[in-house]
C-alpha cells in the first residue's frame, strides 16, 4: 500500500463500494405482461425458452398455479408422486430437459399421463415444465424461493438436489 | 412554501370526486364530517390552551408569587374540559340515535357482498328465491332507502370501503359482519378493498351508484332477467364456445347452462361500467385483451389464459357483449 498516498487511498473506498453494488444492475426481469400466445410448444429457439422460463421466478410461480389448476397434483401429489411417478428425484423416463417436459405435458405418454394439448397454451407448458424441473432441484437458485411455502421448517423441495441428477440446463448467465 | 403548494393542491385533490371522503353522499359520512369538525374545533382549542399555559409557564418569573392570578384561569380550564367532554358525548349519542332511526319508516334492503381475491360478488336477497339477484363489482342502490350489508370473505380478509357513504368494515373469512348504509344523494361513487389482500389488492374496486327508486326497480327487474339469446351469428358462435370450453367451469350466466360459481357472474356482463373490478372499463377491447391474456392487466389474478383463436376470441367478446 506503500504506492497509494493517502490522497490516493481516501477515494478508494467509495469507488470499491461503487463496484461492489454493480453486480445489482443485473437485476432479473419479471415478466408478468407477456405474450400468451407468443409461444408454441415445441418452438425453434429452445434455449432462449429455456433462459426465459427456467430462469424466471414470475413464469415458476405461474406453474405452480398451472401445476394446481391443472389437477397435476391429482397424480403426481406435491411433486412426491401417487398414482403418477415422482417428479422429486432424478429418475427421468422421458427425458429431464424442459422441451422433453413440454413434449410430456403436450401429447401425453404411455400409461396414464394424459396429453395437454388443447388445454393448455404453450406459454403455460413452458411454464409448467420450468415448475416441475424446480421440484427436483434443477432450477436456478436465484429464481426460486429459498423458502417452503408451509409452515414446516424443512428445506423447500426447489433448493434440494437429488444426487446423481443431470446437469442444471440453464446456460450460463 | 410556493413549492408546498402544487402537493398542498395534490393532496385536496383527494377530496373531491367519487371517492370522496367529505362529500357526504351517505349519511355515515355526513356524520363523519360534522363529528370530525366538532372534535377538531374542541380539541383544538385545548390545544390553544395547553400552549397558552406553558408559554405562561415559561415567560412567568421563577418563584414569583402568583396569587389569585392562576385561580379563574384554572376554573375556566376545567369548565371547559367538562363542557366540551360533556358536548362531545352529546354529539355522539345524538349521531348514534340519527343513525339507528334513519329510514325506520321503510324495509331496508338486504345485500350480501362476498369479497374474493379480487372482486366482490353482489347478491341482493329476497324473501322470494325467484328475486335474489347475484351480480359482480358493481353496487346499485335507491336513494334515501336504508341499505343492510351482509359482509363475507371467501379467501382472506378484505374490507369494505365506499368513502362517499360510510367509513370502513372488514370482510373476514368464517364470521359474517354487517355495515349499515344511507345513500343521501344521486351519484356515482367508488368503493376499494380497504385492507390489504394479495398482490391486486389496488384493482379491488366497485363501483357504487346511487340511483332514483323507480330507476334502481327497472336496473333490478332487468337484471333478474335470463340472459338474452345471442342475435348475431358470430354471437351465437361466441356462445356456443364458451359453454363448451372451461368458461362454465368459473362463470355462470342464467338462463345457459353455465353455473360456475368460482368467478363474476356474467349474466350481465355488459350492463356493467368496468370489467375485472374496476380495473378496465367496459368495451369490447378491453373485454377481448382480458380474455386474451387475463394475467396483463391484472396480474396474478385467478383466471387463466385459455387457448383460443383470433376467431374464437372474437366471437367470445360478440357474445359476452351482447349481455346487457
Amino acid at each position: 500500500m506503500e504506492c497509494f498516498g493517502p490522497t490516493l487511498r481516501r477515494p478508494l473506498i467509495p469507488v470499491c463500494a461503487a463496484l461492489l453494488m454493480l453486480p445489482a444492475c443485473q437485476r432479473e426481469e419479471r415478466g408478468p405482461r407477456t405474450d400468451p400466445a407468443a409461444e408454441a410448444s415445441a418452438p425453434a429457439d429452445i434455449p432462449a425458452l429455456i433462459v426465459r422460463y427456467g430462469g424466471d421466478a414470475w413464469q415458476i410461480g405461474e406453474g405452480q398455479r398451472l401445476f394446481r389448476w391443472m389437477n397435476c397434483t391429482g397424480c403426481h401429489g406435491n411433486g412426491g408422486g401417487g398414482m403418477g411417478p415422482s417428479l422429486m428425484d432424478d429418475e427421468w423416463r422421458y427425458g429431464s430437459s424442459m422441451a422433453d417436459i413440454v413434449r410430456t405435458i403436450d401429447w401425453g405418454r404411455p400409461n396414464g399421463m394424459p396429453a395437454f394439448h388443447d388445454k393448455l397454451t404453450g406459454q403455460q407448458m413452458w411454464q409448467l415444465a420450468a415448475y416441475v424441473r424446480s421440484l427436483s432441484g434443477l432450477a436456478r437458485k436465484d429464481a426460486v424461493p429459498s423458502r417452503a411455502d408451509t409452515l414446516a421448517p424443512s428445506v423447500p423441495l426447489t433448493q434440494v438436489r437429488p444426487l446423481d441428477s443431470p446437469p442444471a440446463e440453464a446456460p450460463p448467465q | 412554501m410556493r413549492r408546498l403548494m402544487p402537493l398542498l393542491a395534490l393532496a385536496a385533490s383527494g377530496c373531491a370526486g367519487v371517492q370522496s371522503m367529505t362529500g357526504g353522499a351517505g349519511l355515515g359520512s355526513r356524520q363523519f364530517n360534522t363529528l370530525m369538525l366538532a372534535f377538531l374545533i374542541v380539541t383544538g382549542l385545548a390545544y390553544l390552551f395547553v400552549l397558552l399555559f406553558l408559554g405562561g409557564a415559561f415567560v412567568r418569573r421563577r418563584r414569583e408569587n402568583v396569587g389569585n392570578f392562576m385561580r379563574p384561569l384554572l376554573i375556566g380550564w376545567t369548565a371547559f374540559i367538562l363542557v366540551g367532554i360533556a358536548l362531545l358525548t352529546l354529539l355522539s349519542f345524538l349521531d348514534d340515535r340519527q343513525s339507528a332511526l334513519a329510514g325506520t319508516g321503510q324495509p331496508p334492503l338486504k345485500i350480501e357482498i362476498t369479497a374474493n381475491q379480487w372482486w366482490w360478488q353482489v347478491t341482493y336477497q329476497d324473501p322470494m328465491a325467484s328475486r335474489t339477484l347475484i351480480t359482480a363489482n358493481e353496487l346499485h342502490l335507491p336513494v334515501g332507502r336504508p341499505v343492510e350489508i351482509t359482509l363475507k370473505a371467501s379467501d382472506v380478509i378484505h374490507s369494505f370501503w365506499v368513502p362517499g357513504l360510510a367509513g370502513k368494515q372488514d370482510l373476514i373469512p368464517g364470521r359474517t359482519n354487517h355495515i349499515r348504509l344511507l345513500p343521501r344523494r344521486i351519484g356515482l361513487l367508488r368503493g376499494q378493498c380497504a385492507e390489504f389482500c394479495g398482490m391486486q389488492h389496488a384493482h379491488m374496486a366497485l363501483d357504487v351508484i346511487v340511483e332514483p327508486p323507480a330507476r334502481f326497480a327497472a336496473w333490478y327487474a332487468a337484471q333478474l332477467r335470463p340472459a338474452s339469446r345471442p342475435a348475431t351469428a358470430l354471437a351465437q358462435a361466441g356462445q356456443a364456445w364458451f359453454l363448451s370450453h372451461q368458461c362454465v367451469t368459473c362463470h355462470s350466466i342464467a338462463g345457459t347452462t353455465a353455473g360456475g360459481r368460482t368467478g363474476p357472474d356474467l349474466t350481465h356482463v355488459a350492463s356493467r361500467r368496468t370489467i375485472a373490478a374496476g380495473t378496465l372499463p367496459m368495451n369490447p377491447g378491453s373485454l377481448a385483451g382480458w380474455i386474451a391474456n387475463p394475467q396483463g392487466p391484472k396480474p396474478g389474478n385467478h383466471m387463466p389464459t385459455i387457448a383460443m383463436s383470433g376467431a374464437e376470441l372474437s366471437a367470445v367478446v360478440a357474445y359476452l357483449g351482447s349481455l346487457e
